[in-house]
């Protein structure tokens, strides 16, 4: 029961960002280039939806909040859904549909190229984000699958680094995160490597699919 | 470390800009009147000197304004796009922030050293260089390297009035243009996004063709302060960064200056950065812009539309002196 009220409450927090952003425009709140500020919007809100997917597994061990595992899948959803929203401002906003200029853009520009790379990996996993999948995948194979995020979150720091002209504040920002969350997955590696320890799974939930 | 929340001001304490406008006028009024005991100068005298500064703060009117035959008959952009959408990195890299964060910047007194390659090093007053010749609103296109545009009525003279002035020697091949290092008026100079002092550089040509404009004001008024006040340049058919802002030297060189984003990056930024829609900048077409205020991209023209320019560039490789 109270998951599902945290369920309610992360579904409502997550639409925060995107509402602000429609109050905004509506409002002439935008400034003088509001695709801009769309664009950098969507793309920051996508990068930290992507490592707070990421945050859960490592926050669930160390915290022992094990339930936390029932609010990822949503969570990752939406690091798909203003991915692609980051997506279709580039593709209608920005370049207005010309597909030429984007094919272009997708071979020339490696920080597109990049960028593009990283909203393509999500698009498996968020197919493959039901129930039924991940029984039809086995536990095992879903796992697999799903550590294309590791390479999403890389992907999506170095297409920030490439776009910034000399500022690299920001995007460095969001590399020390990612670096810390994927050290600590390499670190529950190494030492399982040595003694496996099995994870305690609530009663009643999924069957466990999260081993870092 | 402690990281505090810093005591909101209330806004009673705040004063209000016309009580601290008078309160320097009275400063400089005492301090006109202890300059005059001292030198035996008629007081009158130096406070005709110093008076058109205690008058020039932002939105003040720029009377006797002249046409200009390079104005475009394009729209121009609002005055709040112009004003709250500025790359100035001395204040801040969000383009936001310079409007706040140079609210309180202090363009009097200001001075411009001007040096190197002269008969005469000099440094002039900036209220004596305004003088120097007739103010014109010029409206111009203006490019920025990011694929986005607007149109400006700027107010100045062209540059070669304060070249003339200079009397350069004939040996000077190259200006070079800094910017104000103050980092604690400006916020963005405590950070090393760039190297500071902003340096920027012209050849010679180019700084003496009447389209190069010293600017100090633009809708009519006074240049506000995050659009480079007091004293700035701008050059419409180069990409923005090369219109360097709150300039406080101007050397002539006889080498080529090393402008600040070529040292922060050569491969993407060259020492002439002419507006050029076949030169994509290596990571981003330059092929169109973005207006402000408009939807679809527009092509972006060559020289940004000043072909009176390119006789400048004849026989050279655009392509290589990008």
């Amino acid at each position: 029961m109270a998951l599902r009220f945290t369920k309610l409450a992360i579904f409502l927090a997550a639409l925060v960002p995107l509402g602000r952003l429609a109050w905004k425009a509506f409002h002439g709140g935008l400034g003088a280039n509001p695709i801009e500020v769309i664009t950098h919007s969507t793309g920051d809100w996508t990068l930290i939806l992507v490592l707070t997917t990421l945050s859960i597994t490592p926050l669930r061990r160390i915290t022992r909040q094990y339930w936390l595992i029932g609010v990822r899948r949503m969570v990752g959803l939406f690091a798909f859904f203003y991915g692609t929203l980051h997506f279709l401002t580039y593709i209608w906003l920005d370049k207005f549909f010309d597909i030429h200029e984007m094919l272009k853009d997708i071979a020339k520009r490696r920080f597109i190229t990049v960028g593009f790379s990283a909203f393509v990996l999500l698009i498996p996993l968020a197919l493959t984000s039901t129930t039924w999948s991940i029984r039809r995948l086995g536990g095992k194979n879903w796992q697999r699958l799903h550590r294309l995020i590791y390479f999403t979150g890389i992907l999506a720091v170095v297409h920030y680094t490439w776009l910034v002209k000399a500022d690299l504040r920001k995007p460095i920002e969001y590399g020390v995160v990612l670096s810390i969350l994927l050290l600590y997955r390499v670190g529950v590696w190494v030492s399982q490597k040595r003694k496996p320890t099995p994870i305690p799974t609530p009663a009643g939930s999924r069957p466990e699919v999260t081993k870092a | 470390m402690l990281i505090g929340k810093p005591a909101a001001i209330p806004s009673s304490e705040i004063t209000p800009k016309a009580t601290y406008l008078n309160r320097r006028n009275f400063l400089a009024g005492a301090a006109i009147a202890g300059a005059a005991a001292v030198t035996g100068v008629a007081s009158r005298d130096l406070a005709d000197l110093v008076a058109p500064a205690l008058t020039a703060h932002a939105n003040a009117k720029i009377d006797g304004l002249q046409k200009s035959p390079f104005s475009t008959t394009e729209k121009e952009n609002p005055y709040k796009d112009v004003t709250t959408y500025n790359n100035f990195y001395e204040f801040s890299t969000d383009k936001e922030g310079p409007a706040e964060l140079a609210k309180n910047f202090k363009t009097r007194p200001w001075t411009v050293t001007i040096d190197g390659l002269v008969k005469k090093k000099q440094v002039l007053d900036v209220d004596t260089i305004l003088k120097m010749a007739a103010p014109e609103e010029r409206i111009y296109r203006h490019r920025c390297v990011e694929g986005w545009s607007i149109v400006v009525p700027w107010v100045g003279f062209s540059l070669s009035e304060l070249i003339k002035r200079a009397d350069p020697l004939p040996k000077a091949k190259y200006v070079e243009f800094t910017t104000l290092y103050d980092p604690k008026q400006m916020p963005g100079q405590r950070t090393s996004v760039l190297k500071w002092p902003y340096v920027e550089g012209l050849r010679m040509d180019e700084a003496m063709h009447p389209l190069a404009l010293l600017c100090f004001g633009m809708y009519g008024e006074v240049l506000p302060n995050q659009d480079g006040a007091p004293l700035r340049i701008v050059l419409p058919w180069k990409y923005g960064f090369k219109s360097a802002k709150s300039i406080v030297r101007i050397r002539f060189t006889g080498d080529e200056p090393l402008n600040t984003w070529q040292q922060a990056n050569s491969h993407e930024y060259g020492f002439y950065s002419n507006v050029n829609p076949n030169v994509d900048h290596p990571r981003w077409s330059q092929a169109k812009e973005r207006r402000l205020g408009e939807f679809l991209k527009r092509p972006t023209l060559m020289f940004n539309g000043y072909d009176q320019v390119a006789s400048l560039y004849s026989g050279m490789d655009l392509k290589k002196n990008f």
